[in-house]
């Protein structure tokens, strides 16, 4: 009997090391991932070649759809594998191919006004970092598991409250305007 | 599991890079680069508020898919557009853009 409790409260405590060394992996992955995500957007807006700031743009990407597997919404961090890495940086690459000849490199700032950037990009950081700080949310608490993709299914087809059918059509013909936009603009005349 | 301020410290960081990059690129790609880092923070946040606040939702969610397909409309035609300006102009700098009007 006194074996079994001692097992028990073993087996407690071992459990309670796994969260811990569970929260610290977790903790070192997000580390990562902001690290990876600062300074590659970091580079993306000061690189001179602009080839270089799309595949910037690109890691920056990942890096977030790492961040949206972080919090388990595998479905949304695939989506934005898929459009935003998949699609639009190959649209960019693209694009930049089309407009710049070979070794273009963007005329460096003038002094005065990268200060002027900066100043006004650092105080509005601060203001928002302040306020961001000191405010006082809802209790957050993260509840572990998956979105399973039957909800989502449900969710977006639905036609009740907090159901998005609406949105999914609009949207839909929001990129069918966009399309025929796209050929009307770009078409050769 | 990681704080929630931590993530919005995050997108922060990159929304106002963007920023800065919008302020201080001259080319119309580069700044459209910067346009995405914008949106793309907004993003993250919409998502870790539906997380770690409204857990039982899908709002945040949603949101965020919407916005990312709005997101690759936008650039679409904005792409559009800059190539249509290079064929005229033969340059993507904003410094020429005014060349457009006559």
């Amino acid at each position: 009997m006194k074996e079994i409790l001692h097992f028990l409260s073993e087996a407690k405590y071992s459990s309670f090391i796994i969260k811990i060394v569970i929260m610290t992996l977790n903790l070192i992955v997000f580390i990562v991932l902001a690290l990876f995500i600062g300074v590659c957007s970091v580079l993306a807006v000061t690189t001179g070649r602009i080839l270089r700031a799309a595949t910037y743009l690109l890691f920056v990407l990942f890096g977030t759809a790492g961040i949206y597997f972080q919090l388990n919404y595998s479905f949304l961090g695939a989506v934005q594998l898929l459009i935003y890495a998949g699609g639009i940086t190959v649209l960019y690459v693209f694009s930049i191919l089309l407009t710049s000849s070979q070794g273009d490199k963007a005329e460096p700032l003038k002094s005065k006004k990268m200060i002027a950037g900066l100043a006004s990009t650092l105080a509005g950081l601060g203001i928002c970092l302040f306020v961001m700080l000191k405010h006082k949310y809802l209790p957050s608490k993260f509840v572990e598991g998956e979105l399973d993709v039957r909800t989502i299914g449900h969710t977006l087809m639905g036609m009740d409250k907090y159901q998005y059918v609406l949105p999914f059509e609009v949207i839909s013909i929001l990129l069918l305007a966009c399309i025929v936009g796209g050929i009307m603009i770009a078409r050769k005349r | 599991m990681v704080q929630m301020e931590l993530y919005l410290v995050v997108s922060t960081f990159m929304m106002f890079v963007g920023i800065y990059g919008f302020f201080t690129r001259r080319n119309l790609l580069a700044m459209l680069i910067s346009v995405e880092l914008i949106l793309n923070s907004v993003d993250i946040n919409f998502a870790v508020f539906n997380r770690f606040l409204f857990p039982g939702q899908l709002e945040g969610f949603f949101f965020a898919l919407f916005a990312i397909g709005v997101s690759a409309a936008e650039t679409a035609v904005a792409i559009a557009i800059i190539i249509n300006i290079y064929r005229n102009i033969r340059n993507i700098q904003v410094k020429n853009l005014n060349e457009m009007k006559h």
